[in-house]
């Protein structure tokens, strides 16, 4: 499996680039203003779809019910960070939840 | 503003700020080594992603896709699309950036990561955005986070020997809280709540598609239905635009 190595920086490089490109590109090129209010949304929209879907989708599949740990502890943890703009907090208290389902639900 | 070329202070502080996500990512990373090597790929195989690659949900896809036998095109195709979503983080870092000479923005880009990029984001957010005090800060981050994603893919494959339903246990429920963490305060505005609401109902409507091209189209979304909230505040005069 040589191939392998060639297949890492083949990856390598298209995981890089995408990162790499605009930064390389920053000063050199004006931002418009339209893009720079697009931009302030990026890390809103882009961890609430990660959130969304990894908290939703069980086994392929959008599960909504307690039989969901993961949905009901996301539920959790979202009370307590509007409760609380506290991040320890947050994931503690959702591991907590989290466990607590897997023991007394499972 | 800061003359000063390197603030240490600073770099320690983004070292510590970004603790909490670390540690969420801990179960994460020790899962993707346990889970390369259950699946047949050599130690160094699986530990080359993590050290070359350094893509958390990209190395899962290609260690999975590989275990498949897909072919290579596909696996290099699939972590392209994966990616593109740092490619949205990236450009967000442009207006900071400037300040940064161009050379030190190839390891900026390289340990460009959600963590990373969540730290970054709340310290923007916080108008901390000097170019030199942010790349100190930046760089704590970012290179603590690399050097635990390293030592937990080692324990990973190590402890998967030991260990092998390990996959099974749901510990990425850490790295979903931990996010939820970071985002819940970046809510701020109408326009941010409208973000988010579109981008969950968007992502339950597109989860299927595939290579994850859902997460991108929902992020894309999320952000023009944004933006014209944005406006349309503004025109009401409820809502300041960044100028």
């Amino acid at each position: 499996m040589s191939d392998y190595w060639w297949l890492i920086i083949g990856m390598t490089a298209s995981t890089f680039l995408p990162r790499y490109l605009p930064l390389a590109f920053a000063g050199k090129v004006r931002i418009p203003l339209l893009l720079k209010q697009a931009l302030e949304l990026v890390p809103i929209a882009v961890l609430t779809a990660i959130i969304v879907q990894m908290s939703l989708v069980r086994d392929g599949s959008i599960t909504i019910g307690v039989e969901n740990h993961y949905l009901v502890a996301s539920i959790v943890a979202f009370a307590v960070a509007l409760w609380r703009k506290h991040l320890m907090l947050t994931i503690v208290v959702g591991l907590a939840v989290f466990t607590l389902c897997r023991l007394l639900l499972a | 503003m800061s003359d000063k070329r390197f603030d240490a202070a600073l770099f320690w502080q983004g070292a510590r700020d970004i603790l909490p996500l670390i540690i969420a990512a801990i179960p994460f990373g020790i899962v993707y080594g346990a889970m390369g090597q259950s699946l047949g790929l050599s130690n160094w195989q699986v530990m080359g992603m993590s050290l070359f690659l350094y893509a958390g949900s990209a190395q899962f896809i290609a260690v999975t896709l590989l275990a498949a036998a897909a072919a290579y095109p596909v696996v290099l195709l699939t972590v392209f699309i994966v990616n593109l979503r740092h490619m949205l983080y990236s450009a967000s870092l442009m207006p900071v950036a400037e300040k940064v000479p161009g050379l030190l923005r190839v390891p900026m880009g390289f340990w460009l990561t959600d963590e990373s990029f969540a730290i970054a984001a709340n310290r923007l957010r916080q108008n901390h955005n000097d170019g030199a005090g942010f790349y100190a800060y930046y760089m704590g981050a970012a290179i603590t986070m690399y050097l635990n994603w390293q030592l937990c893919t080692w324990i990973g494959i190590t402890a998967g020997r030991q260990i092998p339903d390990m996959t099974q246990w749901g510990l990425d429920i850490a790295i979903v809280v931990a996010f939820i963490g970071m985002v819940v305060p970046l809510l701020e505005r109408a326009s941010h709540w409208t973000c988010a609401v579109t981008s969950a109902v968007c992502i339950s409507l597109t989860y299927d598609w595939p290579h994850q091209s859902g997460l991108l189209f929902s992020s894309l979304v999320a952000i023009a239905v944004g933006v014209l909230v944005m406006h349309r505040q503004r025109n009401e005069g409820v809502e300041e635009v960044t100028e």
